[in-house]
């Protein structure tokens, strides 16, 4: 850290006040914050007061802490902090701010420091004879593919010279500061390649190139083979429609016969998402319908994770997906849980998981109060047909590793020891909980 | 190698118009009303599914950091803050989207907002950028004029974004000290936990991000994750902003697929390393505070996360910085000291006083004013500065010096003795030339 302090008293002006334009900014910058955040406004306020008086002075810190409702040291703490706020009066025509950070020192920045120390001041954040000029070393100014570089004002001078430096320097030293040309001084693009750009040679279009993901071995559509002909515009999408669902209607999916409400969500967003793809193929540069078509509500998140793998999936595989969930999501609670259908569904995102277990007829009970599972557990228990504490309880450890293996979760159901709470709640609810374990569930 | 039509940032060298206008001629804004109908889930799961991983840095996935805010809102209200406080030396690519494509950012910001439930999003560009910010700034006042962000804008998704900047202060590129100085502090990092994601700008969610990560959104959902993912090797995806500085004979910014070999990739944009192959030295291949790689080591390095560590480096920002034989490296390394030294918050005091102690020792070795023991008593300090501060600048601090131990070490001892070597009898010694 550097050790910055106020400049000297004799040179402080005894007030500071923004000029009507950034009086005006100010307090459209103070609004843009939410309600009682107007400090955040303090850096971009020192700010607009440097490129006015050039500096920061006592008086603009302590005008400013006043217009925020601020202390004053927490404004000087910050005008001290930020290294690039001036604390003493700078050259009047120019301040030079030359990058010396390793990029810049590679491709000759000491070169620019020393016509710096010759032209205008052997000492950095000194004024020229004159006062017109002064300058300093920086840190690093981010343009380190244009090296050596400086800062003067709002621009920078970029893929300098020490010659071609001079010339800069003494035209600001002239006044004439605006005739020199920001940016690269030689022949250059921005930051492409002085020898000319080696990408992009090519005029960029708002077409995108529809990608096909190469095929897996085993599948069973062609997709690969229509891709590279695809002409621009508007391309059939053979590989596409073998994804789509559109078996996924309750006449055509068994699973999914009386139509529970996930089911109803999921089609209404595969209409929706069907919809919208036809709106795309009008459109020019909307691709990726790919991805998107064979996207129905319940099974998307599989489709997108992955990897596209799910052009060539099944189309019974979400129905069958959707079923079990269908069957033992009667309960209130857990139907909530799963309603939404932009909810990640754990079990489908690992490829889709079917149901392990048989879930037993009746109400589900509350899985949630064994010390150990919560919201999201107790939806998967339900997914793979655990919905009751007697039957977790009966489990055989061969059952608890099926468990673990459909959770992802090792070792997880004898360390929290969900047998033995779910014997005891199946038994007698929460109040035996209670009294065997001498306190609340969860 | 990348084709110009698999490029995501097609206005990189500001070629073509930046406004709306041409951004949309690019393509840009097309189908976001869309993405935005499908969800936050469907978002997220697409950006999981492009293995994205984050462009600051540290290479985390950027949709498993999304995941990390809260599904729920307890009632405050969620903030994206997106980190364009760009100082690592060697990186100048934000710069590049910032003035040249800045509608990849904001769309991209809409569209990360809606995955994490935000509805205000902050832009911190650093202070220095300031052509930069009032490119983006620009771009922001389209993006509101049209309709695209803002309250009841035409995509659904209520967004407001506040371009805010800095004033030079490298730590500010932290992500808590970056809340800090957004919150108008001086940019001193917070200790986590609290996590961002739960305690982040004024006490609320916040999510930070790179600017590339946010501006790479768009494109991956338009053309989707796998798309995205069928670039690079698995775990390393995608395409990626490279700068090229130092020693190269064209040095340049040009995005291409990770996962190419690093000679291929200088050969190709940047017309060969200096006087050739053989002339290279060391390379620093991910930004300053990565430890450089000599150059027999790092040619056929592949330039991706896992490639380059292989080598012992970092992917970091991808900034390569490239070094021929005419450097003196141990003067090069004490430059990053300084700079560290310079750009250290002053919270922490193994940083504090470490990176200071550490230039000076650096200093007197440029000159091989020091002992050879020094070199084994400098290694240690480099070790007990890192890992043992709030944020990662002590470490940022100590890699480089690392690596010039590691590597470099007979060039020390060279230094050093040639230092004696030519001490005259009563002690002075004239100041000698760098090898």
């Amino acid at each position: 850290m550097v050790a910055r302090r106020l400049a000297d008293e004799s040179v402080q002006p005894a007030s500071f006040a923004f000029n009507a334009d950034n009086a005006k900014w100010a307090e459209w910058t103070i609004g843009l914050y939410p309600a009682g955040r107007q400090q955040s406004a303090v850096i971009p306020l020192l700010m607009r007061a440097q490129d006015q008086d050039g500096w920061i002075s006592r008086a603009t810190i302590e005008t400013i802490a006043d217009m925020l409702g601020m202390a004053y040291i927490r404004v000087l703490e910050v005008a001290t902090f930020y290294t690039q706020f001036q604390l003493q009066p700078v050259g009047t025509r120019a301040h030079i701010q030359v990058c010396g950070t390793t990029p810049c020192m590679l491709r000759g920045a000491e070169d620019l420091i020393n016509v710096c120390k010759s032209k205008i001041h052997h000492d950095a954040h000194h004024l020229n004879a004159d006062g017109t000029m002064s300058w300093e070393e920086v840190e690093c100014l981010g343009a380190c593919v244009n090296a050596p570089m400086v800062a003067i004002f709002h621009d920078t001078y970029e893929d300098l010279t020490p010659r071609r430096f001079e010339e800069i320097l003494d035209a600001f030293q002239a006044g004439n500061g605006a005739s020199v040309k920001p940016g690269p001084q030689i022949e250059r693009i921005a930051s492409a390649a002085a020898s000319g750009p080696t990408t992009l040679l090519e005029t960029p279009s708002a077409h995108r190139e529809k990608f096909v993901p190469p095929a897996p071995p085993e599948a069973p559509a062609a997709p690969a083979a229509a891709a590279p002909a695809a002409p621009a515009g508007n391309p059939p999408q053979p590989a596409t429609s073998a994804a789509k669902p559109k078996d996924m209607t309750p006449e055509a999916a068994p699973a999914i016969k009386g139509t529970p409400p996930e089911a109803k969500v999921s089609q209404a967003k595969a209409e929706q998402e069907r919809e919208s793809a036809r709106v795309d193929e009008k459109a020019d540069g909307t691709p990726n319908n790919a991805m998107r078509e064979g996207a129905t509500g319940s099974e998307s998140p599989a489709g997108k994770l992955d990897g596209g793998d799910a052009v060539g999936k099944e189309t019974d595989k979400p129905a069958a997906e959707g079923a079990a969930p269908a069957g033992t999501q009667s309960s209130d609670k857990s139907g909530v849980a799963t309603a939404d259908p932009n909810e990640v569904n754990p079990v489908a995102e690992r490829g889709g998981e079917q149901s392990v277990f048989a879930a037993p007829e009746g109400p589900a009970d509350n899985l949630k109060l064994i010390t150990g599972i919560g919201p999201a557990l107790e939806r998967r228990l339900n997914e793979i047909g655990i919905t009751r504490w007697s039957q977790m309880a009966a489990l055989t450890s061969e059952d608890v590793a099926k468990v673990e293996d459909a959770l992802n979760l090792k070792g997880r159901v004898a360390r929290d020891n969900w047998l033995a709470q779910a014997e005891v709640l199946a038994r007698g609810g929460e109040a035996e909980y209670i009294r065997v374990f001498g306190k609340k569930s969860r | 190698m990348l084709a110009d039509k698999d490029r995501i940032f097609t206005n990189l060298y500001g070629r073509h118009d930046w406004t709306l206008a041409g951004a949309r001629q690019r393509g840009a804004w097309a189908g976001t009303r869309e993405f935005i109908d499908s969800g936050r889930d469907w978002i997220t799961n697409e950006v999981k599914a492009s293995g994205l991983r984050g462009r600051g840095g540290a290479g985390f996935p950027t949709a498993l950091k999304w995941t990390f805010m809260p599904k729920v809102s307890d009632g405050r209200p969620h903030y994206l803050l997106v980190n364009a406080d760009e100082s690592e030396p060697g990186t100048c690519k934000d710069r590049e989207i910032l003035r040249h494509d800045p509608h990849h950012l904001v769309e991209g910001c809409l569209l990360a907002a809606r995955a994490m439930d935000a509805h205000l999003a902050f832009i911190y560009v650093r202070g220095e950028f300031i052509r930069e910010r009032q490119h983006l700034e620009h771009a922001v006042k389209e993006a509101y004029e049209a309709k695209l962000i803002g309250k009841d804008n035409i995509h659904g998704w209520d967004l407001d974004i506040i371009v805010h900047h800095g004033a030079g202060a490298y730590v500010c590129g932290e992500e808590t000290a970056l809340m800090e100085s957004l919150e108008g502090k001086k940019g001193q990092p917070r200790l986590k936990p609290p996590f961002p994601a739960g305690m982040g700008v004024y006490g609320n969610p916040t999510t930070v991000n790179n600017v590339e990560s946010i501006a790479v959104v768009p494109e991956i959902l338009r053309r989707s994750g796998a798309w995205f993912a069928s670039i690079g090797r698995a775990n390393n995806t995608g395409t990626k902003l490279m700068c090229v500085s130092g020693h190269v004979n064209n040095p340049a910014t040009f995005e291409e697929a990770m996962g190419e070999s690093f000679k291929d990739i200088i050969e190709k944009h940047c017309g060969g390393v200096r006087g050739g192959w053989d002339n290279l030295l060391a390379v620093i291949p991910g930004g300053a505070s990565v430890p450089c790689v000599p150059g027999e080591k790092i040619q056929n390095a592949i330039v991706d996360f896992d490639g380059l560590r292989e080598v012992g480096s970092s992917m970091g920002t991808a900034a390569i910085i490239v070094m021929d034989k005419s450097t003196d490296i141990i003067k090069a390394i004490w430059r990053l000291s300084a700079f560290y030294k310079h750009e250290s918050c002053g919270q922490c005091t193994p940083c504090r006083e470490g990176t200071g102690w550490m230039m000076r020792v650096m200093e007197r070795m440029v000159e091989g004013r020091a002992q050879k023991r020094e070199i084994d008593m400098l290694f240690e300090v480099t070790k007990q500065v890192e890992g043992h501060t709030i944020c990662a600048l002590g470490d940022a601090a100590a890699w480089p010096i690392q690596g010039l131990i590691r590597n470099f070490r007979h060039v020390i001892e060279a230094r050093i003795d040639q230092y004696t070597y030519s001490s005259t009898s009563d002690g002075a010694v004239p100041s000698i030339a760098a090898e």
